[in-house]
């Protein structure tokens, strides 16, 4: 039996083309139409991917059309390859991250236990991808665990939710304040919201928009002369306006905090030009991050997850090895390894490296 | 020692996961501590705490007992890592400083002192960690304000958390150093009035931290650095009762 895995990712393919194959594909037609004895389409915004055991040898170009559910192909379309061994350590890097545009990111393991649950269904997963698979999320796992490859938020929301937990922990009591109603604004707070935040105040200059903001995150909006009275109460503080002058200042926080000593602040300036003037940061309790701050942790974080990768690739190649001695399949390198050697394996590990 | 080298293991190889292990670390180690206060105990027929070595592991052991109930209660484990490397130190010292002379008099029994001591010992392992959990809070502190986040910042609690264990280990420590403090009156023998003046001066530096915090005088970071303060200044104070005062010890 040869087991072997055929696809597209954000490696190799244009938005475009993962569109075009990624819309249209289905484990059963895929299955039923391309003479594999068992087959799985693992489909995400980066990849299309078929995962398949088959008795005898099925080319690339029949798994393509089986995806594309036309005869036609484009013909630049650049399909990668990975048989026996390569196969199943191209899964294990896939489900643990390693191989995602954002390295350590967890959601391709879910992606991937929903496209093995999709296959179970209808009876397109045996009990070939049924062990390869279940490997593949124990290794995950592993490698989740004994590596810091998913340790630290990679885009600006993310780092700022983080910061917020790990100032206040529990961000349920948190009082948030929201000054200017812009879309950056709006997706921070919806960050914060999908992480327990519940008590939010919108202000914003044209108060329209910020009834509109506090109705869709269900804050409330606060008249924007009447912002700086609300800094006694909050904790968080997101600024984003357009104000050519820093509308938080040192001298102007400074009597608001002292009702406020126990308490810490944390303000996430998001403006171009800033709304908060930097030496805010130098008040006991205040933590102030503007955009080039939480960039920078996001770049740390990732350069962080890239150091990582020896390591989880350690833990893979062991589970590649023992995966492959304990299968009866026989996982034996293919004789049509690439089909498609210029645009194939070796393009792929190009674009790895 | 053993959560020691596993921390600076883990810190190398750039992972740094030190909760679980480190609590079953400590927590083994408190077990052979309190096996050999227990033996000593009983060949003394008395609390262990004669000479400064007992009085040294005493004080490590109630470190270790802190840790074990405020460690997991607060989800503070990553505090072993912290509090490892502060009862191997007090453990190492009290093995080759060769202080562990046996007290030249064999003194009855007194309840009054042992219980002064003993409270006061296990006050000062509240004490300390305290302090241990104010530095955590200044490192984390420090980084926050610097935008320099170390692979230990996504391992430490949050600030709010542990600010309420600082104030919660505080108020434990005094409520036992209190009484611990007022027994020390009724022990039915002279003390220095040096030793008295300090004992009181250690209780009136954490009653005005506590005073301090309730009348919102001191930020959070200042109570951190103060929980220092307190418990160096209660340290000196044991150093200078168990050397000086020879009469006073049990």
């Amino acid at each position: 039996m040869n087991l072997f895995c055929v696809g597209l990712s954000h490696h190799t393919a244009d938005v475009e083309t993962l569109e075009r194959f990624g819309g249209n594909a289905e484990t059963d037609c895929v299955l039923r139409n391309s003479g594999c004895n068992e087959a799985l389409v693992l489909s995400t915004c980066n990849r299309v991917e078929v995962y398949a055991a088959a008795d005898n040898f099925v080319p690339t170009e029949q798994i393509a059309r089986c995806l594309s559910r036309t005869q036609n192909l484009h013909g630049n379309e650049t399909f990668y390859r990975f048989e026996g061994p390569d196969c199943v350590k191209h899964l294990f890097r896939v489900a643990s991250g390693l191989d995602s545009m954002v390295v350590g990111e967890t959601e391709i393991l879910g992606q991937a236990k929903k496209a093995y649950e999709a296959a179970r269904i209808v009876g397109a997963a045996g009990k070939y991808l049924h062990r390869l698979f279940q490997r593949a999320f124990r290794v995950a796992k592993q490698v989740r665990t004994h590596t810091e490859i998913t340790r630290g938020a990679v885009s600006v929301g993310s780092v700022a939710v983080d910061l917020a937990q790990r100032i206040f922990g529990d961000l349920r009591t948190c009082k948030v304040l929201v000054l200017g109603a812009g879309e950056t604004s709006e997706r921070t707070v919806r960050s914060l919201v999908s992480r327990g935040v519940n008590d939010l105040r919108v202000s914003n200059r044209s108060p329209e928009r910020a009834e509109a903001l506090a109705l869709c995150v269900k804050g409330r909006a606060i008249p924007f002369e009447k912002w700086p009275e609300q800094c006694a109460e909050i904790d968080i503080l997101i600024t984003s306006t357009s104000s050519d002058v820093p509308l938080v200042s040192q001298g102007k926080l400074a009597p608001m905090l002292r009702h406020r000593i126990d308490r810490p602040l944390f303000i996430i300036d998001i403006a171009v030009p800033r709304d908060v003037a930097p030496d805010v940061n130098a008040l006991d309790g205040v933590y102030l991050y503007d955009i080039d701050a939480l960039q920078s942790i996001a770049e740390q974080s990732l350069a962080m997850r890239r150091e990582q990768i020896a390591a989880a690739e350690k833990i893979i190649a062991q589970h590649v090895a023992e995966f492959a001695e304990s299968t009866a399949c026989g996982l034996s390198r293919g004789v049509g390894v690439a089909e498609h050697p210029s645009v194939g394996e070796r393009s792929l590990r190009a674009s790895e490296s | 020692m053993v959560a020691i080298v596993h921390t600076i293991g883990e810190m190398r190889g750039g992972i740094f996961r030190p909760m679980r292990f480190n609590f079953f670390a400590v927590g083994l180690g408190f077990i052979f501590q309190t096996a050999f206060l227990s033996v000593r105990g009983h060949a003394l027929g008395r609390c262990p705490i004669t000479n400064l070595f007992e009085v040294i592991v005493f004080v490590a052991w109630s470190i270790a007992l802190f840790y074990m109930v405020i460690g997991p209660a607060y989800r503070l484990s990553l505090m072993g890592a912290f509090t490892a490397p502060l009862v191997v130190l007090l453990q190492l010292f009290a093995l080759f400083a060769q202080i562990d002379r046996p007290h030249p008099v064999k003194l009855p029994a007194n309840a009054w002192l042992e219980f002064h001591a003993s409270m006061s010992l296990v006050a000062y392992g509240a004490f300390a960690l305290a302090c241990i959990a104010g530095v955590m809070y200044l490192v984390q502190e420090r980084q926050l304000k610097t935008h320099e986040l170390h692979s230990i910042f996504y391992h430490l609690p949050p600030l709010t958390d542990l600010f309420a264990a600082i104030m919660r280990l505080l108020w434990w420590g005094f409520a036992l150093y209190t009484p611990g403090l007022i027994s020390g009156f009724f022990v039915g023998e002279p003390l220095p009035w040096a030793q008295i003046i300090c004992a009181i001066g250690v209780w009136i530096l954490y009653g005005l931290i506590l005073q301090g915090r309730y009348l919102r005088w001191f930020a959070p970071k200042r109570v951190a650095a103060l929980c220092i303060v307190g418990f160096s200044a209660a340290l000196t104070l044991l150093w200078g009762i168990t050397f000086s005062t020879q009469t006073h010890t049990p």
